[in-house]
């Protein structure tokens, strides 16, 4: 089984802050891991340290074959960000662009396809996530769940090979979060390997092959999802039980 | 007033629109270019827009007008032609204007963006054009029409230091030979207002326009 992300004794400041104090992690191709932990515990910035959206001070990441550490070559770089998507708590959808525009704006311009050619991907893509009737709204005309739904097209148009997902429901009410965690199951069912990071523990328990508690910068506990139901330590027996 | 004095008035009015029209245009492209030097990756082209900005913005118009109408005559060109020091003149000094009130919109589009672009694999020169200066020039409409009304007054230093025919020159002559100065400059007035109400007209069109999409 090919190992897609690799973190290896990932040490990370925020000037004194020390957020992460030696993480090690891997997963494998198809693998969905779901990385949990309060807010602080360093969650969001492991996965951000993943797309080198973050800098690490020390330790080295490989994630699809690419390996670095603090630095990345540039041609890596540009590797990196095709081969993984990633989805933010915040959508960041492009306003002055229509959904489609949206969705065809990286194809074309960093891939180079065609116009015909990308409008075909994003069609394609906007039916993965059930939004084919949207494709001429803007951002401002849809609602979260939905918005959230073409970043996750958004990010599938560029065909990668692995998704980050960062509290992608946390700002969205339970429907809403429903109709987006629908969209991520299909997704696994389809076999992408993905990372993420959620509140969400029952679709954690439902969906996650791994869970990894992380605590204070560090992987607290971590193995299938039955650690939430009988967890080993007490910080993450304090955290389900606060979570419940 | 008799006809003669309408049209020297008038024609002094052309001359302002003269100088703003072109002044507008070199001074869009060069405070652009400040204001992406200003958001630079490179320290010392940063350094470089900040010190032109900081430089200009300190020196009066006035000064920046003689620089430039005797300065070429001392690097040993010829005499130069009104129009084109009063352009170059009021150019350099919109254009540290103008560059500044970009780089905050610049950098008022949500840092977000800049990410979600970058994610995408864009490029930083695609990234700015396609993602974020877009954005940047809704943001930008008023104050930048403000100051296009600065740069219609502004004009009005071209005829002291180097005697370009503009509309408020052309009022003082008149008032000089006739010692009414509340009907020339009253009626100069009145011209700046019709030059400048279609500016404050066209960027009320041009914001409504530009946040269609957001309603």
């Amino acid at each position: 089984m090919t190992e897609v992300v690799r973190l290896d004794n990932v040490h990370k400041w925020f000037g004194d802050n020390h957020v992460l104090k030696g993480v090690d992690l891997s997963v494998r191709k198809g693998e969905i891991v779901a990385i949990i932990g309060q807010s602080g515990s360093g969650k969001s910035t492991v996965l951000r340290c993943m797309d080198h959206l973050e800098t690490i001070n020390e330790g080295r990441i490989t994630v699809c074959g690419l390996t670095f550490g603090k630095n990345i070559a540039r041609k890596d770089l540009k590797r990196l960000r095709r081969d993984v998507g990633i989805v933010f708590q915040s959508y960041n959808l492009f306003p002055h662009l229509t959904v489609e525009q949206n969705i065809t704006l990286a194809p074309r311009s960093v891939r180079k396809l065609t116009k015909p050619k990308a409008k075909d991907i994003a069609a394609d893509v906007l039916a993965q996530v059930g939004l084919n009737d949207k494709i001429a709204f803007y951002p401002e005309q849809l609602s979260g769940g939905q918005q959230q739904r073409v970043a996750i097209a958004r990010s599938l148009a560029m065909d990668p090979k692995l998704m980050l997902f960062d509290e992608v429901t946390s700002a969205l009410d339970p429907q809403l979060t429903g109709e987006v965690l629908r969209v991520i199951e299909k997704l696994a069912a389809g076999g992408m390997t993905m990372v993420l990071v959620t509140h969400e523990m029952g679709f954690a328990m439902k969906l996650a092959h791994r869970v990894i508690f992380m605590h204070e910068g560090r992987i607290h506990e971590q193995g299938d999802a039955g650690i939430l139901r009988n967890p080993d330590t007490p910080e993450l027996k304090q955290f389900v039980s606060n979570g419940l | 007033m008799n006809q003669e004095q309408i049209l020297y008035l008038i024609e002094g009015a052309w001359g302002t629109l003269l100088l703003s029209v072109l002044t507008f245009a070199f001074s869009a492209m060069l405070g652009l270019a400040i204001a992406l030097m200003r958001v630079s990756d490179n320290r010392i082209v940063r350094a470089g827009a900040f010190g032109y900005i900081n430089i200009i913005q300190g020196t009066p118009l006035l000064v920046i007008m003689g620089i430039c109408f005797y300065g070429p005559s001392i690097l040993g060109f010829s005499a130069t032609s009104a129009l084109f020091a009063a352009v170059l003149a009021l150019t350099i000094h919109a254009a540290a204007f103008l560059g500044e009130i970009w780089r905050g919109c610049i950098e008022s589009v949500p840092r977000n963006q800049w990410e979600a672009a970058e994610c995408l694999g864009l490029n930083r020169l695609q990234r700015m054009f396609q993602v974020i200066l877009p954005q940047a020039l809704r943001i930008a409409t008023p104050p930048t029409v403000g100051f296009m009304v600065q740069i219609v007054k502004n004009t009005s230093f071209a005829s002291l230091v180097i005697g370009f025919a503009e509309l408020s020159y052309n009022a003082k002559i008149l008032n000089n030979s006739t010692f009414k100065p509340f009907l020339y400059f009253g009626a100069a007035a009145v011209l700046y207002f019709i030059i400048c109400y279609p500016l404050s007209w066209l960027s009320l069109k041009l914001e409504r326009k530009l946040t269609l999409a957001r309603s």
